[in-house]
């Protein structure tokens, strides 16, 4: 690769820089052996919850299907562990309500027959576009960034659109999370082979992978195994928070503009996390549907950050035991990143499909400060990589004006937390976009229907 | 007196006469009819703009009176049947009466009974706080207890109770406006009838899981002790949680009796009395008086036999040996 293409790219607007605190960027993925018991939400994914195909007493196997998408937004979901289903009860999970879930009583580990568990590297990409769009829906692959979109829905590209470039989202610039970056050290190229998988489902030519420059060893890594495979490249991103918004990201390395409504697909591209590239090399050439997934465990206080390959369904607990424990100053857990993460207000939670880390908050960090007047300061103005005002959003929806705030473009948020992270007078800047975004989207679906 | 007053004044008389009368002959010409029907019955409507009937206030209410056919389907719950009996005199028509509803809080998770497992900082809104998470206690379900209903309440009908963390309605303030009702993002509070002598019973908890006491003491088990006791069939289930039907209920507070959580709340009602019905007591009595004959008997082993009997009667039937306490 030349040294041109090499030169560090980032979003024009906004953003901010929060310490990194990368902890567990030198710790090797481990594997964490399946629990005493799992407990599989049946909604891990944005769209409607998938209907159970299993019963109460019902054995099953590593791999199996266990419930089944349904409506046009959905995605399968697989047993993770070998066992007995003992009920399909409400748990809570991270939502912070209580929702169906599928428990299983664990008995050995024995795996479907079809699933190809060993190490070998896969190349030759035998499928067909059509066998790769239905075998990405079968093995239920949801965004494993954290927004946890169906996968096969981002692949089925809408008649009259046309898709020209592939980016994989390698950036991770959540603070303390290093479960991307882990991947593409280790598994960097099953990643590119995903990646080559995604393009041929896709027919595109090109796929850069952005990764910022604060994993150095992972683009040295993927840039060297790219050689191999000509259209695809790395390419090195600045430091800061959202990088990894898929709007931000298309604009750093492509330079376009994803119009205000719009979805990538309207500048011709389609952007995969490098997780969702990986899960996506495993269910086509090793037949292995989406059943555990890299968590990070870590904070500031805690023993042995670690990033983990975890079973959809292990309890949080578990994972914390593997990271050395609770530390006894925990003021706050979170499920995520501390930017965007959600906290959590039990240690039975089961990880999901799009739980991306475990951070374990000390108590001094974990509480909100009093919140104080705006002093119009602007500085939520300035850091807003959506260039909205967010000051004037809170505003609005403090006062119900909704109307006002969907012409301010309050849709556009990316909830990235940027504005609420910087705001002197630690305004709740974000909780209350957030309501009103939701009421202008209840609002928008009245008026259509 | 300078020129100028003068002037100004004869200027400014002029300016003031052919204004008004522009005014008056563009107001004849653009004269908008409306009905005077309208105005008549927005004088009796109470005025407070409250949106309880349905409609964004009380002269949009007026007008869809005036424009009904009939008034079955319009109601002011803040004025109730006295106001509607006025609008329905002004307009010619009939109106039948309702009953008059109240607001009803259906929780009762304070603190005491509820214990809190996590501490929520964010901003003091109910709603935000439900986009969030279940709330600051194991239950899911139970009131987040930020106030929402008592700041959409426009008649002060409602206060946050500072020992209990829940709100309480008051209810010679309460219109049945629905105001809290829409505002509470928990679906919490719910409109019953007033019901006889203002006495009603109702499920206070709306935790729809098994054994809903694991997070809250007077949480609602489901355990349909209250179904099977009901003779009117006036309780349901709705998962695992009671639902009385006030349209059925006939107020015999036997729900009341066999709830254990006590989940099941009595308003108004006297207190309840301890002793069972006459008749049973003086049978026991004489029961009793039979026994406390034989054991005149000198017959030693039969006494002590017999004394335990007369205890259990006594007990059971609330009859206390000291009487005079």
């Amino acid at each position: 690769m030349s040294k041109s293409d090499q030169h560090i790219k980032t979003f024009p607007k906004g953003g901010v820089h929060p310490n990194d605190e990368k902890r567990s960027a030198n710790v090797p993925i481990s594997e964490l052996p399946p629990p005493k018991m799992v407990s599989i939400p049946l909604s891990q994914h944005i769209g409607a919850p998938s209907v159970p195909v299993v019963d109460k007493r019902d054995p099953v196997k590593v791999g199996q299907i266990i419930a089944k998408s349904k409506g046009l937004v959905s995605s399968n979901i697989h047993s993770s562990v070998s066992g007995t289903v003992t009920k399909i009860d409400y748990v809570l999970d991270s939502t912070g309500y209580k929702r169906q879930a599928v428990i299983i009583r664990v008995k050995d580990d024995e795996w479907e027959e079809s699933i190809d568990r060993s190490e070998t590297l896969v190349k030759d990409i035998a499928l067909e576009k059509d066998e790769i769009l239905k075998k990405v829906a079968e093995a239920g692959i949801v965004g494993l960034g954290g927004a946890t979109f169906p996968a096969h829905i981002k692949l089925n590209i809408p008649r009259g659109k046309k898709a020209d470039y592939l980016i994989l989202n390698g950036v991770e610039c959540e603070p303390y999370l290093t479960a991307d970056h882990r991947l593409m050290l280790e598994k960097g190229a099953e990643i590119i082979i995903g990646a080559k998988i995604l393009m041929k489902a896709l027919g595109v030519e090109k796929c850069v992978i952005g990764i910022e420059i604060n994993k150095p060893d992972a683009i040295a890594n993927l840039s060297e195994l790219c050689k191999e495979y000509p259209g695809i490249a790395v390419q090195p991103l600045k430091v800061q928070y959202p990088q990894g918004g898929e709007k931000q990201l298309i604009k750093a390395v492509l330079n376009r503009e994803v119009p205000s409504g719009g979805l990538p697909i309207d500048v011709g591209v389609v952007v995969h996390n490098v997780g969702t590239s990986f899960a996506v090399y495993e269910a086509i050439q090793k037949n292995k549907p989406l059943i555990e997934r890299i968590v990070t465990v870590t904070g500031k206080e805690v023993d042995k950050p670690v990033n983990l390959r975890v079973r959809i369904g292990t309890p949080v607990q578990d994972l914390i035991l593997a990271a050395g424990g609770l530390p006894d100053n925990t003021g706050k857990i979170i499920s995520g990143g501390p930017m965007m993460g959600k906290a959590l207000n039990s240690l039975e939670v089961p990880v999901a499909k799009g739980t991306s880390g475990i951070l374990l908050m000390p108590e001094e960090e974990a509480h909100r400060k009093a919140q104080q007047v705006c002093i119009r300061c602007g500085q939520c103005v300035s850091v807003c990589p959506m260039g909205l005002e967010p000051y004037l959003l809170m505003n609005e929806c403090e006062k119900e004006v909704f109307e006002r705030a969907e012409k301010d473009h309050i849709l556009d948020c990316i909830e990235c937390g940027s504005c609420a992270f910087v705001c002197p007078s630690n305004r709740a800047l974000l909780d209350y976009i957030r309501l009103g975004k939701r009421v202008v989207t209840t609002m928008r679906r009245e008026r259509v229907s | 007196m300078s020129p100028i007053i003068i002037y100004t004044v004869i200027a400014l008389t002029s300016l003031g006469i052919v204004a008004a009368a522009i005014l008056f002959f563009v107001a004849k010409k653009f004269y908008v009819k409306e009905n005077p029907k309208i105005d008549e019955v927005e004088e009796a409507l109470p005025a407070t703009n409250c949106g309880g009937c349905g409609q964004p206030g009380c002269r949009a209410f007026a007008e869809a009176c005036v424009n009904a056919e009939d008034l079955s389907d319009l109601f002011c719950p803040v004025g109730g049947n006295e106001t509607m009996q006025n609008v329905a005199k002004i307009l010619g028509l009939e109106v039948e009466e309702r009953e008059p509803y109240i607001a009803v809080v259906r929780c009762n998770g304070s603190f005491e009974h509820r214990p809190r497992t996590s501490n929520y900082e964010g901003a003091p809104n109910c709603t935000i706080a439900a986009n969030l998470y279940g709330g600051e206690t194991g239950c899911t379900y139970g009131c987040l207890g930020l106030g929402e209903c008592v700041d959409a309440c426009d008649f002060d009908a409602m206060y946050m109770d500072e020992t209990t963390g829940l709100p309480v309605v008051i209810p010679d303030k309460c219109t049945a406006c629905n105001a809290c009702v829409t505002a509470c993002p928990k679906n919490i509070i719910e409109l019953r009838p007033k019901g006889k002598r203002d006495r009603r019973i109702f499920v206070s908890c709306i935790n729809e899981d098994r054994g809903g006491k694991r997070d809250c003491e007077v949480g609602c088990t489901g355990c349909t002790a209250c179904e099977k006791e009901c003779k009117f069939g006036a309780i349901s289930f709705i998962r695992h949680l009671a639902y009385i039907d006030p349209e059925k209920c006939r107020l015999c507070r036997k729900c009341v009796d066999v709830c254990k959580p006590g989940s099941i709340h009595e308003i108004n009602f006297p207190p309840k009395k301890k002793k069972p019905p006459k008749e049973k007591v003086a049978a026991k009595e004489k029961q009793i008086e039979k026994l406390e004959a034989e054991v005149e008997n000198p017959n030693v082993d039969k006494l002590v036999v017999e004394k335990k009997n007369i205890d259990v009667l006594k007990k059971s039937s609330g009859i206390s040996d000291d009487k005079d306490e």
